[in-house]
């Protein structure tokens, strides 16, 4: 049986160019692996062979008539909350089981234009509100480097698949570490863009005001080039970018000489686990070496807060965006009451795991009558101060580095009944998330045999700096292209 | 911040979801213990400060009113778990 699966998709695209094998010769290399240790990872709600295959096949068309890109012919594994016509998409809930989409996404729009191959719908955690991928109505994904542990979330699956070769490339999305945390606990790379970066037109909304869709991959350049197909002004999502986006592949490769690293001191908290804290200080002394000037003397004071002020607006915007499933339109509908009402209470009580529940109830909480002011307003406001320190040293830095998350990956069934102790999970990438900035997870190392993730924030719209400084870092580690030994 | 049952009641109400009593009791807990954390904020000084209810300065965001295709209607209802004529069917609105 081949081992094409290895390849980061760079090198496969330079090997399906000379002809080494053909992107159907991959892609069944992708499949054969899947079928292999997908029983015991279970990253993927859906998989699509036939249509793979299928994929597979206009791939290898464009290639000999000489029309492929990057990504022609590249297996893909899609987060589950992206709507793809005719697949279904469930968001990793019971209340979407059999929902079917009449509609393309934007970013799903892209990679079919790219010639991609999409080979599943990757687990995740129901409607993205998790941190371990264990609140999906499917079952939970385990972690490839070690099947007892979660592999963070909520786009659990997207990243196992890349860690297992499941794929070579995946779609995730990041509300407040959806991309980046999962990639830090599996080893791999994950790219949350700018806020406006990438349309949301056809992703299942969660929190509108954070939602981003963003790229998982085993190395840099290949993040790089997936941001690159989905990136852009699309007018079909209003807070999409008009800014024409920059070549994110300029940026791999170059030095970082000079380059200003701000590296805030309440990141380095308490929960900190100590083998994490020892990767990131090695990491940062890598930086150094490289010629940037670290300077670990940035104070962001406001960083604490950011946690409430994340769990006050996402629940609230939940609760909005989640009134639509009401087993009416479509989804899940439980009709065995009299009347229209008690059928939504009931399709809802079915439909909705706890989590999902609990953070709807928050959020209408929140917005509430005589509590909107003292909760979601003043949310708003402590966001506006987060914002602004943000703003106050990117004046000074080029780039914010710190670690991904706390903690390495943990077992299953350790903080699924804890719902404050998972979001603390999210302790170090809620703050760019709620600014809306750019940031990056790259493998920095193990700590107990497990991976570390290093998160480098920029500057809104500036996924370049941070590409840059990834790709040198991850250069002068080598820590790219890492696979779970299963 | 102690949340009652009553209170936790209302709030499923007004968000549409059924609970049974080991709900009730589950989340009156679960969810005043996640206010409690919530109540640190009140101490940060916000004064004279807009809310931020979007990270970017867009607003406005205008185009051209272009008429488009939409879905077709059986394509917009395929997934309706009940419909007839053209409408999706629900349960008697009024008691």
């Amino acid at each position: 049986m081949s081992d094409f699966w290895r390849l980061t998709a760079h090198e496969a695209h330079v090997k399906l160019r000379a002809r080494e094998f053909s992107a159907v010769e991959l892609t069944q290399s992708v499949l054969d692996r899947m079928a292999a240790v997908e029983p015991k990872v279970h990253a993927y709600i859906t998989t699509t062979p036939e249509l793979a295959l299928e994929q597979a096949k206009a791939a290898d068309a464009k290639y000999a008539s000489g029309t492929a890109t990057p990504l022609t012919g590249i297996p893909v594994a899609v987060k589950d909350l992206i709507v793809t016509k005719g697949t279904r998409t469930t968001a990793a809930s019971k209340i979407l089981e059999n929902f079917n989409p009449p509609y393309d996404s934007h970013v799903y729009e892209q990679l079919r234009k790219a010639g991609a191959v999409m080979v599943g719908k990757a687990n995740m955690d129901e409607f993205a509100m998790g941190s371990s991928t264990e609140h999906s109505a499917y079952g939970p994904t385990h972690n490839p480097w070690n099947l007892d542990l979660v592999p963070g979330g909520s786009s659990g699956g997207s990243a196992a698949a890349i860690a297992a070769g499941e794929a070579l490339v995946a779609l995730g999305s990041d509300t407040g570490g959806s991309i980046r945390q999962p990639a830090a606990l599996c080893g791999v790379v994950g790219l949350d863009p700018t806020y406006g970066r990438v349309s949301r037109f056809g992703i299942v909304a969660f929190g509108s005001s954070l939602d981003q869709v963003g790229p998982i991959g085993r190395d840099v350049e290949d993040v790089a080039t997936m941001l690159q197909c989905i990136g852009g002004h699309d007018p079909r999502d209003s807070t999409s970018n008009p800014e024409p986006m920059p070549d994110m592949r300029h940026y791999l490769g170059r030095d970082i000489k000079g380059m200003k690293v701000g590296v805030p001191r309440e990141y380095f908290i308490s929960g900190m686990e100590p083998g994490v804290k020892a990767r990131i200080e090695e990491a940062l002394k890598t930086l150094e070496s490289l010629g940037a000037e670290v300077d670990t003397s940035l104070s962001l004071p406001s960083t604490e807060h950011a946690l409430a002020v994340y769990y006050i607006i996402a629940p609230s915007e939940a609760s909005a965006n989640l009134a639509r499933y009401d087993g009416v339109k479509y989804g899940f509908s439980d009709r065995s009451g009299p009347t229209m009402w008690d059928n939504m209470e009931q399709t809802r009580a079915q439909g909705f795991g706890n989590e999902v529940k609990r953070r709807i109830m928050l959020g209408t909480y929140a917005l509430s009558a005589g509590y909107y002011d003292a909760f979601y307003l003043k949310a708003q406001k402590v966001r506006t101060v987060i914002n602004n320190e943000f703003a106050a040293a990117f004046a000074k830095y080029d780039v914010i580095v710190t670690p991904t998350s706390p903690t390495v990956a943990f077992p299953i069934g350790a903080k699924v009944d804890d719902p404050y102790a998972m979001y603390l999970n999210d302790v170090y990438t809620l703050p760019a998330s709620v600014a809306g900035l750019p940031s990056i997870s790259v493998p920095c190392g193990f700590s107990e045999g497990l991976p570390v993730g290093l998160q480098v924030i920029g500057n809104f719209f500036d996924e370049r700096r941070v590409i840059q400084v990834a790709s040198a870092y991850e250069g002068a580690s080598g820590l790219g292209n890492q696979l779970a030994g299963l | 911040m102690a949340l009652t049952s009553e209170e936790v009641l209302h709030i499923a109400r007004l968000a549409r979801i059924a609970l049974t009593d080991e709900d009730v009791r589950r989340f009156t807990a679960q969810l005043s213990g996640i206010l409690d954390h919530f109540t640190a904020l009140t101490a940060v000084n916000t004064e004279g400060l807009e809310p931020t209810a979007h990270p970017l300065p867009l607003s406005n965001v205008m185009r051209e009113d272009l008429v488009a295709p939409s879905l077709p209607q059986d394509e917009a209802l395929a997934n309706a778990p009940r419909s007839e004529d053209g409408y999706v069917r629900v349960r008697a609105v009024l008691e």
